[in-house]
C-alpha cells in the first residue's frame, strides 16, 4: 500500500517537472518580453523587475506589427476559407457517398491520393496558374485554401456519411424535398461532429500558414499575422526585446482560441489524424 | 436519384474545380516545367530536356546535402517524437490528479504556427542557452545554431517539442481503447508492468503507431516554416532541408525550372517513403 502511494507521488512530481520543462520556452519568452534590451542581456532567467521592467516593447511591437490590421486580414481569410470548405466539402462528400458509379469512386480516390502531395512540389506552377487567372489577391487565396483543404475535409465527411442510413433521405424525398433540401435540412445538421472537426483543423492550418500568403498576396495591406511577423522579425532580429513582445502578441489569438475550445480542438485533431 | 447528373455536378463540381486548379493541374504543368529553363513567374520557358535533372545529380551539391540532412533529421526526429509522445500518453492515462491539465500543456505547442515556434526557439537557443551556459560555465550550451550540429539538434528539439503532444493525443485514444479486463487478466497471471507493455499494450496500439509514424515522418520531410525561422539553412546552407532548398533555388537564384525538377523529385520521394512506411507498418500490425 505504502509502496503504491510513494510510486504515485513520484510519478506526479515527475509529470509536473515535465510540464514545467514543456512550458519553459514560453515562460522565458513571456518574461523577457517585459524587459529592456539590457535587462535581457543581464539576466535571461530573472523576472522583469526594477529598472529593467518596461511596457514600451509592447507599445512599439503592436504598432510595428500593425496588429489590428493583420489580425483582421488573418480573420477574414481564415473564416471565409473554412466556411467555404465546410459547405462544398460536405456537399461533395455526401454526393460521392450516395452515387455509386465508377467516376464517383475515382474522384474520391483522387482526393484521397492528393493527401500525399507536398505543397512545395506544386507551388511554382500554382502561382503561375493563379497569375494567368488574375487571382493573386485575397479572394484567390481563399480559392486556393478551398482547393488544398478539400482532400482531408472530404475524407472526414465521407467516413461519417457512410454511417448514416439512407432511409432518412428516402422519407424526405417522399415528402417532396428536392436533393438540395434533403442535404441542407436532413443531412447537414447530422454532420455536426465532423463539421466541428473540419472547421478546427482548417482554422488551425490556415491561421498559421505562412508560405501561401507570402506567395499569393505579398502586399503590405494584405499581410496576415504570420506574414507580418516574418518581416517584423527580420527587421528587429537584433532587438530581442521588441521581437519577443511581437511574438507574444502574435500568439495571443491562438492561446485564447485554445483555452476556449480545448476539448473540441484535441478531439478534432485526434479524429482528423486517425481517419486520414 | 440516378437521373440527377445535374445535382452531382452542382454538389461535387465547385470543390472539384478548386481541387483540380490548385493541385492536379499544377502537378502536370510542373512536370513540364521541370524540363525547361523557366526563370521567373510568368516568364517564357524553353525546353531543355533532362538538363535540370542531370544538374541536380551531378553539380548541385546543395540539393544532395539537403536530401541527406532531411533524411537523417526525419529518422532521428520520428524516433524521438514517437517515443516521447507514447511515454507522455502512458503517463497521462494513469489515474492521477491534473491529468487533463497536463494533456493540455503537452499539446499546446502544436497549435502555434511553425514560423512563430521557430522564432521562439531561436531566442531560447541563441540567448537563453548562451546565458545559462555562461553562468554555469558549460560551453556546450554556447554558440547554438552557429554550427551544423547544433542547428540539427535545434531543429530536432523544436520539432519534438511541437509534435510529441500531438502524437500523445493519438496514443491516448488508442490506449483508452484497450479493454481494462485484458490488462487485469495479465496482471493476475503475474505479468509485470514491462511485460504487459511489451506483450499486451504495444501490440494493441500498433495501428496508432502506424498513424503516429506516418504523420511525424511526412511532417519531418515537408518541414519548411520551422527551418526558415530557426536557422534559415545556416550556417552556409548546411541545415537547409529539402523544402527550403527548393524555395531558395526558385526565389533566391531564380532558377524555377531547376527548382521544379527538384520539386518533382521531392514529390516522388515523399510519396514513396510514406507509402512504403504505411505498407510495412500495416503488415506488421497484422503479424502482431
Amino acid at each position: 500500500m505504502w509502496k503504491k502511494k510513494i510510486k504515485k507521488i513520484v510519478l506526479f512530481i515527475f509529470s509536473i517537472l515535465l510540464a514545467v520543462l514543456f512550458l519553459s520556452p514560453l515562460y522565458i519568452v513571456f518574461t523577457n518580453s517585459f524587459k529592456t534590451q539590457k535587462g535581457i542581456f543581464m539576466n535571461v532567467l530573472s523576472l522583469p523587475f526594477g529598472p529593467f521592467f518596461t511596457l514600451e516593447n509592447y507599445k512599439e511591437a503592436f504598432i510595428q506589427l500593425n496588429f489590428i490590421h493583420s489580425f483582421k486580414n488573418s480573420l477574414f481569410i481564415t473564416i471565409f476559407s473554412t466556411v467555404f470548405i465546410i459547405i462544398f466539402a460536405s456537399m461533395a462528400a455526401w454526393m460521392l457517398v450516395r452515387t455509386k458509379t465508377l467516376y464517383s469512386q475515382f474522384i474520391f480516390f483522387l482526393f484521397a491520393a492528393s493527401m500525399l502531395i507536398p505543397f512545395q512540389s506544386v507551388m511554382l506552377p500554382l502561382i503561375n496558374v493563379m497569375g494567368w487567372l488574375k487571382m493573386l489577391h485575397p479572394v484567390g487565396l481563399i480559392f486556393i485554401y478551398v482547393g488544398f483543404g478539400s482532400s482531408l475535409s472530404i475524407i472526414l465527411y465521407h467516413g461519417f456519411i457512410k454511417g448514416i442510413p439512407k432511409a432518412l433521405e428516402e422519407a424526405a424525398i417522399i415528402d417532396g424535398c428536392n436533393t438540395f433540401q434533403v442535404f441542407w435540412k436532413i443531412i447537414f445538421p447530422l454532420l455536426k461532429p465532423t463539421t466541428v472537426t473540419v472547421s478546427i483543423l482548417n482554422t488551425m492550418w490556415i491561421w498559421n500558414d505562412f508560405l501561401l500568403p507570402q506567395l499569393v498576396i505579398n502586399k503590405p495591406q494584405w499581410h496576415t499575422i504570420p506574414l507580418r511577423m516574418f518581416y517584423f522579425f527580420g527587421q528587429y532580429s537584433k532587438k530581442w526585446n521588441l521581437a519577443l513582445a511581437g511574438l507574444v502578441i502574435a500568439m495571443i489569438p491562438i492561446v485564447i482560441f485554445y483555452l476556449s475550445a480545448q476539448k473540441h480542438i484535441i478531439k478534432g485533431v485526434t479524429d482528423g489524424s486517425i481517419k486520414s | 436519384m440516378k437521373k440527377n447528373k445535374g445535382w452531382f455536378i452542382l454538389f461535387v463540381g465547385p470543390i472539384l474545380l478548386a481541387f483540380l486548379v490548385v493541385q492536379i493541374i499544377p502537378i502536370f504543368i510542373g512536370m513540364y516545367y521541370s524540363f525547361t529553363d523557366w526563370d521567373g513567374i510568368g516568364n517564357q520557358a524553353n525546353w531543355v530536356g533532362l538538363q535540370n535533372y542531370i544538374e541536380i545529380f551531378t553539380q548541385d551539391e546543395g540539393f544532395l546535402h539537403a536530401f541527406a540532412f532531411t533524411t537523417i533529421f526525419a529518422i532521428v526526429s520520428v524516433f524521438i517524437i514517437n517515443i516521447i509522445g507514447f511515454g507522455l500518453a502512458l503517463l497521462v492515462t494513469k489515474e492521477m490528479k491534473g491529468n487533463n491539465f497536463l494533456r493540455g500543456i503537452f499539446f499546446m505547442p502544436n497549435l502555434i504556427g511553425g514560423l512563430i515556434l521557430g522564432f521562439i526557439w531561436q531566442f531560447i537557443f541563441i540567448k537563453a542557452f548562451d546565458w545559462i551556459g555562461a553562468q554555469l560555465g558549460v560551453s556546450a550550451l554556447q554558440g547554438w545554431l552557429s554550427t551544423t550540429m547544433t542547428g540539427f539538434w535545434g531543429l530536432v528539439i523544436l520539432m519534438s517539442w511541437q509534435l510529441s503532444g500531438y502524437m500523445m493525443v493519438i496514443y491516448i485514444s488508442a490506449l483508452q481503447g484497450i479493454p481494462e479486463s485484458l490488462k487485469e487478466a495479465a496482471a493476475i497471471d503475474g505479468a509485470n508492468y514491462l511485460q504487459r507493455l511489451r506483450h499486451i499494450i504495444i501490440p494493441l496500439v500498433a495501428p496508432a503507431f502506424t498513424v503516429g509514424i506516418f504523420l511525424s515522418l511526412s511532417n519531418a520531410f515537408k518541414l519548411f516554416d520551422q527551418n526558415l525561422a530557426l536557422t534559415n539553412g545556416g550556417p552556409y546552407n548546411s541545415t537547409q532541408m529539402l523544402a527550403l532548398n527548393i524555395y531558395s533555388t526558385a526565389f533566391t537564384y531564380n532558377k524555377l525550372g531547376l527548382a521544379q525538377a527538384k520539386a518533382v523529385i521531392f514529390l516522388f520521394t515523399v510519396a514513396i517513403i510514406t507509402l512504403t512506411q504505411l505498407y510495412y507498418n500495416k503488415k506488421k500490425e497484422v503479424e502482431m
